[in-house]
């Protein structure tokens, strides 16, 4: 995780959100398809940081700190990638000062 | 869910945001039976906004609104700010007109206003049913909409008009059919940091009276991103964050963290924040593309109001979208109500709706603004005017004895040169700003 020049690092920052995390995951991502993508849009512009490349040419996501703003869905070039719902009602993030 | 009402509802809104709650509660005046289902667990915790929110439409909800709305602040500066890495020039405009009823801006905490406002549908009639998702359309046998179908076991909700305020991503107008085109193109990605602070600091610091605020919208703050960066003060925070084309974000590889820390450290917004501490980072998306993106208002059974439908107001003079929200929704509700009344809920039966809207500020706006969203995030509005008026000021105000001074046009043709700004550029973009801003 990358530190910003105030010092916060991103567990920091993402530790000033609240979560309710649902027991399942309202994103799910096409293995196959993400390994023949090349330019991996989500991984960079996901603002909750959700996406990492992994060693073997995946993708790994996690669900539980989303904010549910679409930009990975939206940035995604591949028919197909990521599919993206919303979390069931009363689960997901609870912004306080949006 | 609970047998809301076994023979269904007079109309459905999704969404609890300002689109969803202003038609719920124009429905209710109306003496219709109307549900809200809100996917949060209370109104506005899903939302985020990037600055102020104009509440003169709000006159139509509660003549007094301002008595009880939970304001942060009430904006009576507004600073338009043009950045380079280590320059501004800044038009600062305060009006103490804007401290008083009826006021001008507000500055709010989504999760207050949202829920106050969906309280003034509640409190005149409207039923509102939190964290339940409307997962989607639920038709008839004519295909027209009847009705959604939610993540309650039985949460099948029925009813004669179903109004879509469910937000940017909207699932609904999309699975309805109502969006030609929704590419990443005609969206942004707002990203905001809450930073604590003492309100005495945030008055002494940005020259405030006590429940008095500060709004700027800075242009050339994204680097080679389209975009821009905003700093607002709350009662004791301010927001700070910028907005950034999402097709343009996505092609930088650039964090959006790294984007906000970048605008932090300007030297011009830098010791704004000092001493403050994170208190809440949060992300968004906004439909900017103007009216030539929104998708199809009206379908058999349903309305699209807000978001939603594409509403926000991203004209760069002009940031808004909580009132046309607003807007919209007031006139989905009448026009739903007028249509269940005649007995017509088919397109053409809600076809008030669109007339509504074009003779309010919601659709005029947009039609005469409609060529802006493309000036503003246009290469030469972002990435060389800030820098040939940066340059330009910074040289009439630079005294380089014992050299004369150098007339203006000398200044502003030196400044357009170390640039690569024509005049048949300016002459051009000119003529576009005067076509879309006359």
């Amino acid at each position: 995780m990358t530190a910003d020049p105030a010092g916060v690092s991103f567990g920091e920052r993402m530790a000033t959100v609240e979560f309710r995390v649902a027991g399942n995951a309202h994103i799910t991502v096409d293995a196959d398809v993400c390994a023949s993508c090349t330019t991996r849009e989500c991984v960079t512009a996901c603002p909750a940081n959700l996406f990492a490349e992994t060693a073997d040419g995946g993708i790994l996501f996690n669900y539980e700190q989303c904010f549910e703003c679409g930009t990975c869905y939206m940035v995604c070039n591949k028919e197909g990638a990521i599919s993206w719902s919303y979390p069931q009602g009363g689960y997901g993030v609870v912004f306080r000062r949006g | 869910m609970s047998p809301l009402s076994p023979a269904g509802f007079d109309a459905v809104v999704v969404g609890a945001g300002p689109a969803g709650s202003a038609a719920a509660f124009a429905l209710a005046k109306a003496g219709r039976s109307v549900v809200i289902v809100e996917r949060g667990p209370y109104p506005g915790s899903k939302n985020v906004y990037g600055g102020v929110v104009y509440g003169r439409i709000l006159d139509q909800i509660d003549p007094e609104w301002w008595q009880s709305v939970p304001v942060q602040r009430w904006v009576v500066r507004r600073s338009t700010m043009v950045l380079t890495s280590s320059q501004s020039v800044s038009v600062d405009v305060r009006s103490q007109a804007w401290g008083g009823p009826p006021h001008n801006g507000m500055t709010i905490y989504r999760a207050d206003f949202d829920s106050w406002l969906a309280g003034k549908a509640v409190a005149q009639g409207a039923r509102l049913v939190c964290s339940t998702v409307a997962t989607g359309l639920i038709r008839d046998a004519s295909g027209r909409v009847c009705g959604v179908s939610t993540d309650r076991p039985q949460g099948e909700l029925r009813a004669k008009v179903v109004i879509a305020a469910d937000g940017v991503n909207s699932f609904l107008a999309k699975s309805a059919g109502l969006y030609r085109d929704s590419s990443a193109s005609h969206f942004t990605l707002g990203v905001k940091e809450v930073l604590d602070m003492d309100p005495e600091v945030i008055e002494s610091r940005f020259g405030l009276g006590g429940r008095e605020g500060l709004d700027i919208e800075a242009l050339g703050a994204t680097g080679a991103i389209p975009g821009g960066g905003f700093l607002y003060t709350n009662h004791d925070s301010v927001s700070v964050g910028v907005v950034v084309a999402l097709d343009g974000l996505a092609a930088s590889r650039r964090r959006p963290e790294e984007l906000v820390a970048s605008f932090k450290a300007h030297p011009s917004i830098a010791p704004y924040l000092r001493n403050s501490t994170l208190r809440e980072y949060s992300a968004h998306l906004i439909p900017e593309g103007g009216y030539d993106t929104m998708p199809d208002l009206v379908a058999d059974g349903m309305l699209v109001a807000g978001d939603a439908a594409g509403m926000t107001l991203a004209s760069g003079l002009w940031l808004e979208g909580v009132n046309f929200a607003v807007g919209a929704g007031l006139a989905a509700g009448r026009a739903a109500a007028a249509a269940i009344e005649a007995g017509d809920t088919t397109a053409q039966g809600l076809a008030g709706y669109r007339r509504q809207l074009e003779a309010s500020f919601v659709l005029a706006d947009h039609m005469r603004l409609r060529r802006a969203p493309a000036l503003v995030l246009s290469d030469r509005v972002q990435g060389v005017y800030n820098k040939v008026l940066c340059d330009l000021a910074e040289q009439l105000f630079t005294v380089d004895n014992p050299a004369p001074k150098p007339g203006l046009l000398t200044l502003a043709r030196r400044s357009m040169a170390k640039h690569g700004l024509k005049f048949r550029h300016l002459a051009k973009d000119g003529l576009e700003a005067a076509r879309t801003f006359r």
